[in-house]
């Protein structure tokens, strides 16, 4: 079963709050990981790995550097699950 | 001129409670921190040892924030909880970053840590091994949690001597402040490997008692029918400082850290040498260090693991060193109570020892029915022991694994 989009940005924004202790309202889509959420590289990477065990898809590391915002990475889920 | 150096804070968190005072009182009252594991790996891989001295784990969700725990070894999380503790009750110094160090320990370091990602690792692939797995598991992860926290930028170190870890960490930490290293150090050790495998390991080993049937009885330090140790959990940190640094600014003082000694057996990995001859050399290095004579100690927190072979070297190795004084030295085996915390063993002893002599009470021996009779020390049994006043020394005895010996000398 797939996740519909807004699925995918509540799964993402509870993974972030798990992670990084920021609220899951504070995850928005158009802000940047970096430099809005101020999640650094291991983190990101911590996140990814959680993402991909909790919507069951695979994001190469040469992809993560692509994903700069919250809409980025949910986009790229929801096409991944399609794949 | 060398500095005098005091102890102005403490905290723990360990089997008897989880702060400092609360591990304290319940050692007067002679609690024992064993109890059979209700957790549901004690029960699938049928450990022939079942029970040990855990911490309430509840303390970590009080302590910590989430975020804090999960990315922290549990060794490091009872680290980081015994470490603040003992900052606030120093008062949290004002304190130059550049002058403020830890001295820390911890005997196996992040063993939950690497276990859980080599699982991950074979149930899920490479790629769910979370990437803070090695920061975490490292063995100096307690000391640079504990160094971020309180921006200590002097020096932070990290001793791994087995059970005499930590007690060398307040050793290097006394260092560091005579040398003009530092000003401030935090001081301690943590350990958290209550674990299946550390269990069935110490258990082939026959280290540890078999006294399933009753966990809160099994450690019986220098009793005849002591059938080896019991695990356990927990840190223990002490706020050591320069007396000047302390007085200026006005600090609780508990004691001095008047000295340390180390040494190694060089003899077995595992077994001490059997005439003491090592730790001996420990313990006069320590009052030679310290400046006091065997005659001025009046209070041992002893080593005493309840193991049949090791208790009896450290009573022979006491006797040679204070004579005819050794009844005049009121000894206690606190792990009766506490159990083994291996890295944190040393400075949860080193706590007590200064509790004891700034109370003037000493802390009971529990469990002991029949002592030894190769064994010849004045031990606090059962209740606690009054203390003379007027100056007294004091020592606390770590040995571990790998022949190490660590001693460090207390003094009112």
């Amino acid at each position: 079963m797939a996740y519909s989009e807004a699925d995918v940005l509540a799964g993402l924004a509870e993974i972030v709050n798990e992670e990084t202790g920021l609220e899951t309202d504070q995850v928005e889509a158009g802000k940047s990981f970096t430099d809005d959420l101020d999640i650094d590289s291991i983190s990101m990477m911590t996140i990814v790995v959680n993402a991909e065990k909790k919507f069951g898809v695979k994001i190469p590391d040469d992809d993560v550097k692509d994903l700069v915002t919250v809409q980025d990475a949910v986009d790229y889920i929801v096409k991944a699950q399609q794949a | 001129m060398t500095s005098t150096v005091v102890v102005t804070g403490i905290g723990a968190v360990t089997p008897l409670g989880n702060t400092a005072q609360e591990t304290w009182q319940a050692a007067l009252a002679g609690t024992s921190g064993a109890h059979t594991l209700d957790n549901d790996w004690a029960e699938k891989y049928e450990l022939p040892v079942d029970f040990a001295a855990t911490v309430d784990p509840a303390v970590v969700d009080d302590r910590l924030k989430k975020v804090e725990a999960k990315r922290l070894d549990p060794a490091s999380r009872l680290a980081l909880i015994s470490a603040r503790e003992a900052w606030e009750d120093a008062g949290t110094p004002e304190v130059d970053p550049e002058r403020l160090a830890v001295s820390w320990a911890t005997g196996i370091g992040g063993v939950w840590t690497l276990l859980d990602a080599w699982n991950t690792l074979q149930e899920e692939g490479t790629r769910r091994v979370m990437p803070l797995t090695v920061p975490m598991l490292m063995p100096n992860a307690p000391a640079a949690a504990i160094g971020m926290d309180l921006k200590a930028r002097a020096v932070v170190q990290t001793v791994v001597s087995a059970c005499a870890s930590s007690t060398e960490s307040v050793g290097h930490a006394l260092e560091m402040i005579r040398s003009g290293k530092a000003d401030v150090v935090v001081a301690g050790g943590a350990e958290s490997a209550v674990h299946p495998i550390t269990l069935s390991a110490f258990s082939s080993m026959r280290a540890l008692s078999r006294r399933t049937d009753s966990p809160e009885t099994a450690s019986r330090p220098f009793d005849v029918d002591r059938d080896g140790f019991v695990m356990g959990e927990g840190g223990a940190a002490l706020v050591l400082e320069s007396e000047e640094h302390a007085r200026a600014r006005g600090a609780q003082i508990y004691a001095k850290v008047a000295g340390w000694g180390t040494s190694n057996d060089a003899y077995h990995i595992t077994a001490g040498e059997p005439e003491g001859a090592g730790s001996i050399r420990a313990m006069r290095d320590a009052l030679e260090s310290a400046g006091v004579s065997p005659a001025d100690v009046k209070h041992i927190n002893g080593h005493a693991t309840s193991t049949p072979v090791g208790d009896i070297p450290e009573s022979i190795a006491v006797n040679r060193l204070l004579g005819d004084a050794v009844d005049e030295a009121r000894f206690s085996a606190t792990k009766s109570m506490t159990g083994h915390l291996l890295g944190g063993a040393g400075a949860l002893e080193a706590l007590f020892t200064v509790k004891a002599i700034k109370e003037r009470l000493a802390p009971p021996t529990i469990n002991i029915q029949t002592v030894d009779p190769e064994v010849n020390l004045n031990i606090v049994r059962d209740t606690p022991a009054q203390l003379p006043e007027g100056d007294i020394a004091a020592i606390t005895n770590s040995f571990g694994f790998g022949g190490h010996n660590a001693v460090v000398a207390f003094t009112s």
